[in-house]
């Protein structure tokens, strides 16, 4: 395992910064891209997280992570967040927290489960459910700055209304390879029947071992319990394979 | 003056439990790992703390299981905000692990299967602080929770436990481990919520 560097301003990172939404998008019938302004941003690696602070009126605050979805850009910072059912913080974020209201922000964190631009080896994107976030940040890096790095991205979902990005990622980038896992309902004339990822869908779809691409896998525990080490059976060396696991927890 | 979330108010807390500021209460055990979950067998398992001078300590599953037991009920903190009250252990306390080892060491560096490491003064290794871990709940602790073997340090936050523990690198002088070198504190008090680098 390699070690990571240390990127961004220390200070302006571990500074809590009030950030307005300014924009709302649908993603699915349960996700929501929220555009918060943030001037001064000093830019993020794809892949990192921000952390987000509520408070209420009466002084209760509570804090989450959340992975950033978008490039970098100087006074924007796009985050999607997947409403967890009887969750505390993403139900509000997701339907209640209003155009031009506040919230706090600090970050970027995370110096690991990142794509550096300056990565020369083919790039391998696993993704379950809303574990694209991060993986969608990368993508958009790579299309922002014209690399011509080469990208492959499986992306499991468990029916078409549950696909984050789906325009964006039908239109597709020169070089950036996207395959659909649907776990429960494929679209009409569907070749590949309803289930989860299986080592055949990574021989298929992904790189051989022998290109050592880095993988990026992100998703539910159990999903990148399965996906990584299947990646491990199929001769990918460990040192290759990162993950981030979105836990069912926390809402 | 921190910033009102308009409309937002929270699910407070069971005033009888204190959480550390920012985290939430989780009730599942969430796992959080850089990469694939090692694989390791009992039969192959060894844990070793190397001093300073180069001196190594060796135990096998055989002559860790020959050790006294603990069972430490703790209090789970992680970086990543969630915490979990109450959670049931069975381990060696690194106090009988460390009885005999001659060192001056300050310092102590943690060595994973798979690579992973972390670093902690070796004080917060010693006092009935922390264990290796080999059993959770009841059982024999599962792999993507650490097992065979995990260190358990549960005064600071939860990557410093180190999951599938090799050993322990006695150090004259502090040398970061992998979420050290990648922005997180060095020390990790949740208490103080010594998050990242600078908190």
């Amino acid at each position: 395992m390699a070690r990571a560097a240390v990127s961004g301003r220390l200070a302006a990172r571990l500074r809590w910064q009030a950030a307005a939404l300014v924009e709302r998008r649908e993603e699915s019938p349960t996700a929501r891209t929220l555009v918060f302004d943030l001037p001064g941003w000093a830019g993020h690696l794809p892949g990192q997280h921000v952390d987000v602070r509520l408070t209420a009126e009466d002084g209760y605050s509570t804090q989450r992570s959340y992975s950033i979805a978008s490039a970098p850009d100087a006074d924007r910072v796009e985050l999607t967040v997947q409403r967890v059912p009887d969750g505390e913080v993403s139900p509000y974020l997701a339907d209640d927290l209003r155009v031009g209201d506040a919230v706090e922000i600090r970050g970027p964190v995370g110096g690991w489960f990142v794509w550096r631009p300056e990565q020369a080896e083919p790039v391998l994107l696993v993704a379950g459910g809303s574990g694209v976030v991060p993986l969608m940040s990368m993508i958009r890096v790579r299309d922002m700055i014209g690399s011509r790095v080469p990208f492959r991205l499986l992306y499991s979902v468990r029916d078409p209304a549950d696909r984050l990005y789906g325009p964006e990622l039908d239109r597709g980038a020169p070089g950036l390879d996207t395959t659909w896992v649907y776990t429960r309902g494929t679209p009409d004339g569907w070749t590949r029947p309803a289930g989860r990822l299986t080592p055949d869908d990574l021989v298929r779809w992904g790189w051989p071992a022998d290109f050592e691409p880095t993988c990026y896998v992100c998703g539910p525990t159990g999903f990148v319990e399965a996906a990584a080490g299947m990646l491990v059976a199929l001769g990918h060396h460990p040192d290759r394979i990162r993950t981030e696991r979105f836990g069912p927890s926390g809402g | 003056m921190p910033i009102v979330s308009r409309g937002f108010h929270g699910r407070k807390p069971d005033p009888g439990r204190k959480l550390p500021p920012g985290q939430y209460e989780t009730f599942d055990f969430p796992v959080l790992s850089a990469g694939p979950t090692p694989r390791v067998s009992r039969d192959d398992w060894t844990f070793t703390v190397t001093t300073e001078s180069g001196t190594r300590h060796q135990w096998d599953w055989g002559r860790l299981m020959a050790l006294p037991a603990e069972h430490p009920t703790v209090d789970l903190h992680c970086v990543t905000k969630w915490s979990k009250f109450d959670t049931h252990w069975e381990g060696v306390s690194l106090d009988v692990l460390l009885e005999d080892v001659e060192t001056e060491a300050e310092f102590a560096l943690v060595h994973s299967y798979g690579g992973y490491t972390t670093n902690l003064p070796l004080e917060d290794l010693l006092d009935g602080k922390a264990w290796i871990a080999y059993r959770y709940d009841g059982e024999e602790l599962a792999a993507e929770h650490g097992g065979p073997a995990r260190l358990l340090v549960p005064h600071l936050y939860l990557w410093k436990s180190a999951k599938w523990v090799s050993g322990i690198q006695l150090m004259l002088e502090d040398e970061p481990g992998f979420w050290e070198s990648a922005g997180y504190h060095e020390y990790g008090d949740p208490w103080r919520e010594q998050r990242y680098q600078g908190d």
